[in-house]
């Protein structure tokens, strides 16, 4: 897709949605519009229906939770003066400024008319991570919504069957969530005494092995640059 | 007179025609479906929670277990996605590897789905055929990644080696004599190309044989042709892509609509179905396996007469030679960080999407600038089908089923992820 046609879509967008729109960002060749969360229905309506848009499928739909981003476990800016601390601290996450609300819903949309994909985030705050179901405009959003459900704890009014689907049943807490820990809570296990499969609290302790660094690296691709692959 | 009530039935989770570990509950009127509700997770690993702990390397292993019968797509995806982030291209050589071992992939992943669906609905014979072939693209999964599934052969910036010069080949021992073994080796004398050419050179003819089994047979007709219909209007709705897609008749391939890699610059058809019935699925996947023989054909040509790098030769992304470390610091000190803490990747989301053979297969990346991702999203082919399984089987038989899950190519390891 030519950044130009990103572009022309962009604007036929922009002037479509109107105040629903509350921005939108072509970055790497792909569009990326954040509408308000409370207008989604009527943007899906608008984006499936609009003869020059055609929407027609919904190809992912899935959820972020933002608390974390930005948030390394070692500090790299001021490294050369004070060294690197070696020990990973489990330092409280704070949600960055520049984030909205820490969930947000991403639906990843294509429109095989105009071959050409948009993807549309929804922020939804932390108290109440509520957001209209689209399930009645795209079908394919019913197991995905399920999924967000499940994973992350957002919920989708009127969704006509909001259960669990990926995790096992009876389960407890939303995983996906950066402040679930890797490890989990629970563990399984067959117990000879009472003859069946008991849950536990979990006996294994994650380990950073790789602690995750932020690093403003520009060198990246240069090197690639510079000597031009010969083919 | 008794109350007649409709009856529940479960299917799976262990069932071999489940295809691995899908427990549906199903509501019968008689042997008449009336609702069925797939319970999936079985197999829920949380592999895009995994991703989030490790540096991007370490996921590419991980991705080969997503969707386990098309391990190489699977990465592919992936390494898209990073590459995206990144602003990086591959050297072509790389590409043209990436492409044809995508189409091996393809011809694995649709003789796997042939033989397990033939086995499904009652014909043996063809099971044992797809496995023979299976044999020899494993066996190029192994010369060039040492493992015959689970690869980890993509890496971002190229991929990890080039071709090998000399096609591995059987040594007899006490169980396969020299006679036997000679036979296996015949195609193995020269380098991985020459035997892939030799595969190529004898598939259609395979494919005819699976044909011929199968396309007319009166059986195969009655528990194909007419089951689990969809309308071009409603596989769009429901999110199908792929051959569940092209079976109903819409033309969409994204190796043609939005290519990536050199799938611009090969020559290939689409197949599409008309019914959009099990049948035509069944048509589409066996023009699919023709296609992608072409496509390998056509990258062999191009890998024979194209020597270069197949791997960028910035060693902020990629490991330095063994030997360049034994000798140059820099070197050492690249491959100690990159082993250590890897690459970190500028902030930003991108979604990168490859035909997969079940369908298009999606990663959603969004990445905080750090050496791990923030987000990963893996969009499975599967999954989407999978939802509209009521939709497909309401009104059907029980036995049809069974036709459904096999026609729908499930694999539970992208759909639980």
């Amino acid at each position: 897709m030519t950044d130009h046609k990103v572009e022309n879509i962009a604007a036929l967008i922009a002037e479509r949605l109107g105040t629903a729109l509350v921005s939108h960002v072509v970055d790497r060749g792909e569009l990326t519009i954040v509408v308000r969360a409370e207008e989604i229905l009527s943007v899906a309506r608008c984006l499936r229906d609009d003869e020059q848009l055609e929407f027609s499928q919904l190809s992912d739909l899935s959820g972020i939770d933002y608390l974390s981003y930005g948030h390394a476990d070692w500090q790299t800016q001021s490294a050369t003066d004070s060294g690197f601390s070696r020990g990973v601290s489990d330092t409280e996450a704070v949600l960055a400024e520049d984030i909205p609300a820490r969930f947000a819903v991403v639906y990843q949309l294509l429109s095989m008319q105009q071959n050409c994909r948009v993807r549309v985030k929804a922020y939804l705050n932390e108290e109440a991570p509520r957001i209209d179901s689209v399930v009645e405009v795209w079908p394919a959003a019913d197991w995905y919504e399920r999924e967000a459900f499940d994973l992350f704890g957002m919920l989708f009014n009127s969704h006509p069957d909001l259960r669990r689907i990926l995790t096992d049943y009876g389960f407890i807490g939303h995983p996906f969530r950066k402040d679930f820990p890797l490890e989990g809570h629970v563990e399984v296990r067959y117990d000879l005494d009472k003859n069946r499969v008991i849950y536990q609290p979990v006996s294994i302790e994650n380990r950073v092995l790789v602690p995750k660094v932020i690093r403003e690296d520009t060198r990246i691709g240069k090197a690639a640059e510079s000597t031009e692959p010969d083919a | 007179m008794p109350e007649i009530r409709n009856m529940t039935m479960n299917f799976g989770p262990q069932h071999p025609a489940a295809h691995g570990v899908l427990r549906l509950v199903l509501e019968m009127d008689g042997e008449v479906i009336e609702r069925a509700d797939p319970h999936i997770g079985l197999l829920h690993r949380g592999t895009e929670k995994l991703a989030e702990h490790k540096p991007f390397n370490q996921s590419i292993g991980y991705m080969d277990r997503l969707d386990y019968v098309s391990m190489m797509c699977n990465e592919h995806a992936y390494v898209l996605a990073i590459e995206k982030l990144l602003g990086i291209e591959p050297p072509q050589r790389a590409q043209y590897i990436r492409v044809m071992f995508d189409e091996i992939t393809r011809i694995l992943n649709h003789l796997m789905w042939l033989g397990a669906h033939g086995l499904d609905i009652g014909a043996m014979t063809v099971f044992l055929y797809c496995f023979r072939e299976r044999e020899d693209l494993m066996d190029c999964y192994e010369a060039v990644s040492g493992t015959r599934m689970h690869a980890t052969y993509y890496r971002p910036g190229g991929v990890y080696r080039d071709l090998p010069a000399q096609m591995p080949q059987y040594a007899s021992s006490k169980w396969h004599n020299d006679s036997e073994v000679g036979k296996l080796n015949t195609d193995r004398q020269g380098s991985l190309l020459d035997f892939i050419d030799a595969f190529v050179e004898r598939f259609p003819g395979c494919v005819d044989e699976y044909e011929t089994l199968l396309t007319d047979n009166r059986i195969w007709k009655q528990r194909t042709v007419d089951i689990g219909i969809v309308t071009p209007e409603r596989a769009i709705a429901l999110g199908f892509t792929g051959p569940m897609l092209r079976g109903s008749g819409v033309e969409w391939d994204l190796r043609k609509k939005q290519p990536y890699e050199i799938y611009s610059e090969l020559d290939f058809d689409i197949p599409v179905g008309v019914n959009g019935d099990c049948y035509d699925r069944y048509l589409v996947r066996i023009e699919e396996m023709r296609q992608s023989a072409r496509i390998l054909r056509q990258c062999v040509d191009w890998l024979r007469d194209n020597p270069g790098p197949v791997m960028l030769d910035d060693h902020k992304l990629t490991p330095p030679r063994r030997e360049e470390m034994k000798g140059d610091m820099e070197s050492l000190i690249h491959h100690f960080k990159l082993f250590t803490e890897g690459y970190c990747v500028p902030a930003g989301e991108v979604y990168a999407a490859v035909e997969h053979p079940k369908g298009e297969f999606g990663i959603y990346l969004v990445s905080d600038g750090a050496n791990k991702p923030y987000r990963l999203k893996a969009r499975a082919a599967g999954f989407p089908h999978l939802a509209a399984m009521d939709e497909m089987v309401k009104g059907h038989m029980l036995a049809d089923v069974v036709a459904m899950i096999g026609t729908m190519d499930i694999v539970f390891g992208e759909i639980d992820r």
